[in-house]
């Protein structure tokens, strides 16, 4: 497809926009779809040298089996299936921080220790290995460690490591397919932009100053051809 | 005997594809250099426009290119194979594009002429030298490039902002309307930005905007500027006129025994091998730090010293913007309606230097501000930071929230939360000092044999001075939108947050214009004043940086030194 088309799909896409919703969540449910993308191929512009970077880094072992058990655990607490949501495992989060910590190493050695310190915790507590805990007790651990600003000065590096987990949870889903509608992000198509809709900008007591109110793009103009007096004014 | 081009131009950027699109124009036969890859946002296999996050494994984050992972730039402040040092003590981060249009296919697309006191600054403070042009004599080319490339903005009658030929801009978002109200309650000025970015179409060859806000990851209908898809690919329809020699590293300039150019002297990196192209005129246009490279290494029984460098002023008053920010959270925006807001490419609203000429401030250089916000699509790095930031949300019983935590409320303060994040940076002039510069480190190589550069800079006190304002200004704008300002204010532990030199990659200066050739490298057409057929078409060029981008006057100049070039040629002066 030649340019000038793809302009034209872009434009006529563009209709019909400036729809509102209010954020809730609205991922579906049933969908489940894992979109944590493990290709290696040019989905988006890849010079060859980054590529191979991925293949590698893909081949390259991640977190061992025991660690993505504690790592899925922990992350489907911190993000677990709602009402209308998913969780975080079946958005993928899981797989993606076991890239991560590949990509970005710093992100490695606070990950499997921490998962360490949790499996030590475990034991202490309840005798047994954290993935052979209940769920209630995964809550009591990860309750100790959840809250910086009330911890025990003891479960400091609990409190260290469920901080990185929920960075990286939040971060893996919020940019997940899930994740994005979750929050309610209706950008990233072609658009016309017409500024604030009117009932927002009563909502925030607010309105387009009328020092430039006419000089504003206006929609139904972008695809003349600008022309200009000369005082650089476009002549409409 | 190998072909002898008219011009050979090192670089593809912003200075050579406009000297390019120029001197093609005029039917020269033209070789353009550039040191790394072909790229074309329209191409499929480029094309980093309207991608999804998750189709990123890293979901754009910046572990394989610094602005992350959708950033159009190929290249960084770290180059495989290719090291530059510093003098101990000093700081310099050095940013390098390898790809065709270099980096116009980076920046934030600001694009703002120098106004009349820019061109003069000595004459206003006594600091640094004054070109040897006026605003009068570049005002027009700023207006021919206004119209071959596309800028939108507004013409407001500033003094030292000039107006100009601009497209409509778009109207504010909702955070920057109340970053205007905010701004304008302490008396700091606001106006639409000036952005090259075709909110209306100017030729059939470009399509018009349609509001991904995705600049910076090059435009597939053209709507954007960058100079490959703006400036080359006319050029490369001319007739045929241009060669694009890609992957072409230029170590030296060539001259013979009359102190002429003759030519360039490259490694191909498609075989490693060292090449030559002979030319009548060779330009540099290879970045203000690459073209002193080029020269610096161009040593000759003429130019013992580097090419037309009898001055020794090669490589000093090197000058990069200053810059620093801060940012809050706006409880007005909390649980705000969703609607798409991505906009053009950057922000829609900017803060011009309101102060010039005051007399209560401890630094005489302005800086604008630039803000953003909004409901952006989310990338590598949403969601971090509750451990510290859920305090500011409330429960349902109007409480604070407790930092941290997890489960379903999280993921409720998440939504809450998501749009209401709104920031300022300030970009503002740094003074050119001879004591910053770039010269030949003598100890170390490139992986193309090429001596590397090594760096000395450091900021003085102005750029302390003016680092501080721009954080108490920071902070008014901030407390007036009714903002809770994130983190604590820098102080001069950290030189008020001033960020390295180099960092916001607006380095110029390096082979300065001027009148004396025993002070500056370059007369006002960027000739080199110790060799005529040599020309630096790139931020090199630059005596002061202004609180302004430098692209827009890389693009005047060029253009300016260009139809020169041509007239010396006609004339057979080179």
């Amino acid at each position: 497809m030649d340019r000038r088309e793809n302009l034209k799909l872009l434009i006529a896409g563009g209709l019909g926009t400036g729809l509102l919703f209010t954020a809730a969540c609205k991922a579906e449910k049933s969908s489940g779809e894992n979109t944590h993308y493990t290709q290696t191929d040019k989905l988006y512009g890849r010079i060859p040298e980054e590529t191979e970077r991925d293949r590698k880094l893909m081949e390259q072992p991640g977190f061992t089996k025991t660690e993505m058990a504690t790592i899925t655990a922990i992350s489907e607490i911190i993000l677990p299936v709602d009402k209308d949501c998913i969780g975080a495992t079946a958005a993928g989060v899981p797989e993606f921080i076991d890239f991560i910590a590949k990509d970005i190493p710093s992100h490695k050695l606070p990950i499997q220790g921490g998962v360490m310190w949790v499996e030590n915790e475990s034991i202490k507590r309840f005798k047994k290995s954290f993935d052979k805990c209940t769920r209630e007790q995964h809550i009591q651990i990860i309750d100790d460690i959840a809250y910086p600003d009330t911890a025990k000065a003891e479960y400091s590096q609990g409190v260290k490591f469920f901080n990185h987990m929920r960075d990286l949870t939040l971060t893996g889903y919020f940019t997940s397919k899930a994740g994005l509608k979750d929050l309610g992000y209706l950008g990233n198509v072609p658009n016309e932009w017409d500024g604030v809709p009117p009932e927002v900008l009563a909502k925030h007591n607010l309105s387009y100053d009328n020092k430039w109110k006419d000089q504003y793009i206006k929609m139904e103009n972008r695809n003349k051809v600008a022309k200009w007096d000369d005082k650089g004014n476009v002549i409409d | 005997m190998s072909e002898l081009y008219d011009v050979v131009i090192v670089g593809s950027g912003a200075g050579g594809g406009m000297a390019a699109k120029i001197l093609t124009e005029a039917g020269l036969n033209v070789a353009i250099m550039e040191a790394g890859g072909d790229f074309d946002p329209a191409k499929e296999e480029d094309k980093l426009q309207m991608k999804w996050p998750w189709m990123s494994p890293r979901r754009g984050a910046g572990s394989t290119r610094p602005f992350g992972d959708f950033d159009a730039c190929i290249g960084g402040w770290e180059i495989d194979g290719e090291p530059y040092t510093r003098v101990e003590g000093t700081k310099f981060d050095w940013w390098r594009a390898r790809m065709l249009g270099g980096r116009t296919n980076h920046w934030g697309r600001i694009s703002l002429r120098f106004g009349p006191k820019d061109f003069k600054r000595r004459d206003h403070d006594g600091l640094g030298d004054n070109w040897p042009l006026s605003y009068e004599d570049v005002r027009p080319y700023y207006d021919k490039v206004d119209k071959l490339i596309g800028v939108f903005g507004t013409n407001e009658g500033l003094p030292n902002d000039p107006d100009g030929y601009f497209l409509p801009p778009p109207k504010p978002r909702l955070h920057e309307l109340i970053v205007s109200r905010g701004a304008k309650g302490v008396n700091v000025p606001i106006i639409p930005s000036r952005l090259s970015m075709l909110t209306q179409k100017i030729n059939d060859e470009r399509g018009a905007c349609f509001f991904c806000g995705q600049c910076y990851r090059g435009c597939a209908v053209y709507a954007d500027f960058s100079s490959g898809t703006v400036l080359i690919k006319p050029a490369k329809a001319n007739g045929g006129k241009l060669e694009i020699y890609l992957d072409s590293m230029v170590r030296s300039v060539d001259t013979n025994d009359s102190g002429k150019a003759t030519g360039i002297t490259f490694i191909d990196k498609k075989d490693g091998a060292h090449k030559t192209i002979n030319a009548r005129v060779v330009v540099l246009a290879a970045s203000a730090c690459e073209s002193a490279r080029i020269m610096l290494n161009s040593k000759s029984k003429t130019f013992p010293n580097g090419l037309a460098n009898g001055s020794g002023i090669v490589g000093k008053y090197l000058h990069d913007s200053t810059g620093t920010g801060r940012s809050g959270i706006l409880p007005s925006l909390f649980d705000r309606e969703r609607y798409n807001e991505d906009g053009v490419g950057g922000l829609h609203v900017y803060t011009p230097w309101w102060l010039d000429g005051s007399k209560n401030l401890n630094f005489s250089r302005g800086y604008h501000i630039e803000y953003w916000g909004g409901m952006g699509m989310p990338s590598y790095g949403a969601g971090m930071g509750m451990h510290t930031m859920r305090q500011y949300l409330k429960d349902e019983l109007g409480q604070p929230q407790v930092n941290g935590g997890y489960g379903s409320g999280l993921r409720k303060d998440m939504r809450t939360l998501y749009g209401a994040r709104v920031g300022m940076s300030g970009r503002g002039e740094s003074i050119a000092l001879e004591s910053n510069y770039c010269e030949i480190d003598p100890n170390v190589i490139d992986k193309y044999g090429i001596p590397v550069l090594r760096f000395h800079y450091k900021w003085s006190d102005a750029e302390v001075n003016q680092a501080k304002h721009m954080h108490d200004t920071f902070d008014d704008i901030l407390t007036s939108m009714g903002a809770i300002i994130i983190g604590d204010k820098p102080g001069p532990e950290t030189q008020y947050g001033l960020e390295a030199p180099g960092r916001i990659i607006h380095e110029v200066g390096t082979v300065r214009m001027g009148d004396n050739p025993k002070t500056s490298v370059l007369n006002k057409y960027n000739q080199a004043h110790e060799c005529n057929n040599l020309f630096v078409v790139d931020g090199g060029a630059f005596v002061s940086q202004a609180d302004k981008n430098p692209t827009w006057t890389i693009l005047a100049l060029a253009w300016r030194a260009s139809d020169f070039i041509i007239d010396q040629l006609k004339k057979k002066n080179i």
